[in-house]
């Protein structure tokens, strides 16, 4: 039987996303008020913001570049929640697949073997808290979190250390020409476009691949995932090791996708917070990688936005990450919409 | 080493227990009652920066220990409403608070006082502290040993305590007995975030001096570790916490020694955590309504 056109637009789900944008709505507004309480200009803030990031290819460009890192760490959340754990470890993950593109490259300049050695290093970090968590019963955010410190210094110390570049001390030693990731243009190199096909794979194997519904089913009731013939523990092993696996891509892009001369810099400062910001990218994206391909551009933007804010508007650029934080609070209040909707109705009566 | 550093790391490690145990004893009264949160570190951090605004405004440290307490108080009534009143999920709130903090935090310290990352404290702002020939001691060390002992009497020896940990373990009963379930719980979880923004402000005005970005280093975690170790009592945490004190005190002496490269050791009281809970969390049981939305029938 055909549906009509009005009965298929009325079976997709809006409400989960005028709640993010109410949710974007009530970020921009909180974080204009923080602005103005710091002697700020929220307009002339907020319009440089949007002319930064949208008013030109090069803006455009560096919207879809800051996209990238964050869309792949987001689907490692998003994963995670989808089977039922709260994976934190992104953000170690990513360090890793950055350092290992930095020394697998160096020792066979191929962009496949780099990108390659990233997910696994990716995952390899990824292996510790699942293992804690299926056979210690330890939770994972405590772990991953343990882990995020612990990957931090190890990765810190072999910038400084055994792979800091001995003719540029302020950086690690290069990726080689030919294990670069090809530009697209303006700066954009074909990560962004490798990102999208892993949120598309991901919802792929999510949705529709038996194992992707087992591990679904094992986030929502470990009785049912079993009698789905899905081991809930493989579910849970499985959800660590490909959420690794796609922050270690990031982060192993983050360094690859960029012109010569780039490399990972002494303090780390160009590796560090995106699995943070990710886990921001998936709630807004409502954990679905369709809506993390979304929300990463959205988040993309804001980044994207800030330099010409900070110089137009003088505007400190972390303001951003205040707005994030508000986001994804809202995000948290249970049924938003009906709230919102309650409040609209109160008003127009 | 010699009798001196050991009682310097000891001095130290009394100091760098604060946090971590009133954090602790917080979050152990919070989920008593049924309420869990992750956002402790947002809750550390941010008390540390507003508390160091609140004492060098008034020009006194115990000024900034209250103001600390009050963004404490603030973020708790916030996830309070989020979690007990609109029965949401319990985590969620806490990854906001936490990337909140990581946002107003580099932002205030710029937009506040034009420095990046890092704010040095006048005199007049920082607590008095005892001077002894091995390191400073601050009174705040023997108020967190009170307020861990006040808090697990309140909580095991009183009718209070009975009712609080009542509405954690079984809240239908404690319905049915006419215990105001959403109230209990809504001010567990705001005492539970009062005493991490006291242990916050302690960073800044008292033990460092100094607010830094990224200052509270994970200790809201290590917090929530502990108080798992300790089996949710908050006169085992004070135990806990300074063994996690310890390792950090521990860690900042070894580091200017340069035995081995100063990553390797500040890495310990982080490894050392995850040690400790793959140890003994097999036997860790937590309230039975931990976490879990109580909505009346």
């Amino acid at each position: 039987m055909k549906r009509s056109g009005s009965e298929l637009l009325k079976s997709i789900n809006l409400r989960p996303f005028v709640e993010s944008l109410i949710a974007i709505l009530v970020g921009f507004i909180i974080g204009a008020i923080v602005l103005i309480a710091f002697g700020y200009n929220p307009f002339e803030a907020y319009y440089w913001l949007f002319h930064g990031a949208l008013g030109s290819t090069y803006g455009i460009a560096s919207t879809l570049k800051y996209a990238t890192p964050i869309m792949l760490t987001a689907l490692t959340f998003a994963i995670g929640t989808r089977t039922g754990i709260f994976n934190i470890g992104a953000e170690s993950s990513f360090y890793f697949g950055a350092i290992a593109a930095v020394i697998f490259t160096n020792i066979w300049d191929n962009m496949v073997f780099g990108l390659v050695m990233g997910m696994l290093f990716g995952a390899l970090w990824a292996l510790p808290p699942a293992v804690l968590k299926v056979y210690r019963g330890v939770h994972e955010v405590i772990s991953t979190i343990m882990l995020n410190w612990i990957g931090w210094f190890f990765v810190l110390w072999l910038i400084i250390g055994p792979y800091a570049n001995p003719n540029d001390p302020n950086k690690t030693i290069r990726i080689p020409v030919d294990a670069r990731l090809p530009e697209i243009g303006y700066g954009l190199s074909i990560a962004i476009v490798i990102a999208i096909v892993a949120a598309v794979l991901t919802y792929f194997l999510l949705w529709h691949t038996t194992t992707g519904f087992g591990m679904r089913a094992s986030g929502m009731n470990q009785k049912a995932a079993r009698y789905a013939g899905m081991n809930p523990k493989m579910a849970v092993m499985l959800s660590f090791l490909i959420g690794g696996l796609l922050s270690g891509l990031g982060g192993a892009m983050k360094i690859m996708g960029e012109g010569p001369g780039y490399a990972i810099s002494q303090g780390g400062a160009n590796i560090y917070g995106f699995g943070f910001d990710g886990i921001g990218v998936a709630l807004v994206g409502r954990n679905h990688p369709l809506g993390i391909i979304l929300s990463a551009i959205f988040f993309g933007m804001l980044r994207a936005g800030t330099a010409l804010m900070q110089v137009r508007a003088q505007v400190p650029l972390e303001i951003i990450k205040v707005i994030q934080g508000i986001i994804v609070i809202t995000v948290a209040i249970p049924s938003l919409y009906d709230l919102v909707k309650k409040a609209l109705r109160r008003g127009a009566a | 080493m010699d009798a001196g550093s050991v009682i310097s790391i000891l001095i130290t490690s009394l100091m760098a227990m604060v946090p971590i145990v009133l954090t602790s004893v917080g979050a152990a009264w919070s989920e008593r009652a049924g309420v869990v949160s992750i956002g402790y570190e947002g809750v550390l951090l941010m008390s540390a920066f507003f508390g160091a605004i609140f004492a060098e405004l008034a020009g006194s440290a115990v000024v900034g220990l209250l103001g600390g307490m009050l963004v404490g108080i603030l973020l708790g009534m916030l996830h309070g409403a989020l979690t007990v009143y609109l029965k949401g999920d319990h985590v969620i709130p806490g990854i906001g608070i936490n990337l909140l903090a990581m946002g107003v935090v580099p932002f205030g310290i710029l937009a506040y006082w034009g420095t990046a990352g890092q704010h040095q404290l006048p005199q007049d702002a920082q607590m008095w502290h005892l001077q002894t020939a091995y390191g400073d001691l601050s009174p705040m060390v023997f108020v967190t040993m009170a307020i861990a002992l006040v808090t697990w009497w309140v909580l095991f020896k009183t009718p209070l305590g009975l009712r609080v940990r009542s509405v954690g373990e079984n809240p239908e009963a404690a319905d049915a007995l006419g215990i105001n379930v959403e109230k209990y719980r809504f001010w567990s979880a705001v005492y539970g975030h009062a005493l991490a923004g006291l242990g916050g402000a302690f960073m800044s005005v008292d033990w460092l001096g100094l607010v830094h970005k990224t200052m509270s280093g994970g200790r809201g975690f290590i917090a929530l570790a502990n108080m798992v170790f300790s089996g949710w009592n908050p006169l085992v945490s004070l135990i806990g916490g300074w063994l996690f004190g310890f390792f950090d005190a521990l860690a900042a002496w070894l580091a200017p020694k340069h035995i081995i490269p100063g990553q390797f050791i500040l890495m310990l009281p982080y490894i050392m955590t995850l040690v400790i809970v793959a140890g003994i969390i097999g036997k860790a049981r937590p309230p039975k309504a931990d976490g879990k939305p109580y909505k009346r029938e």
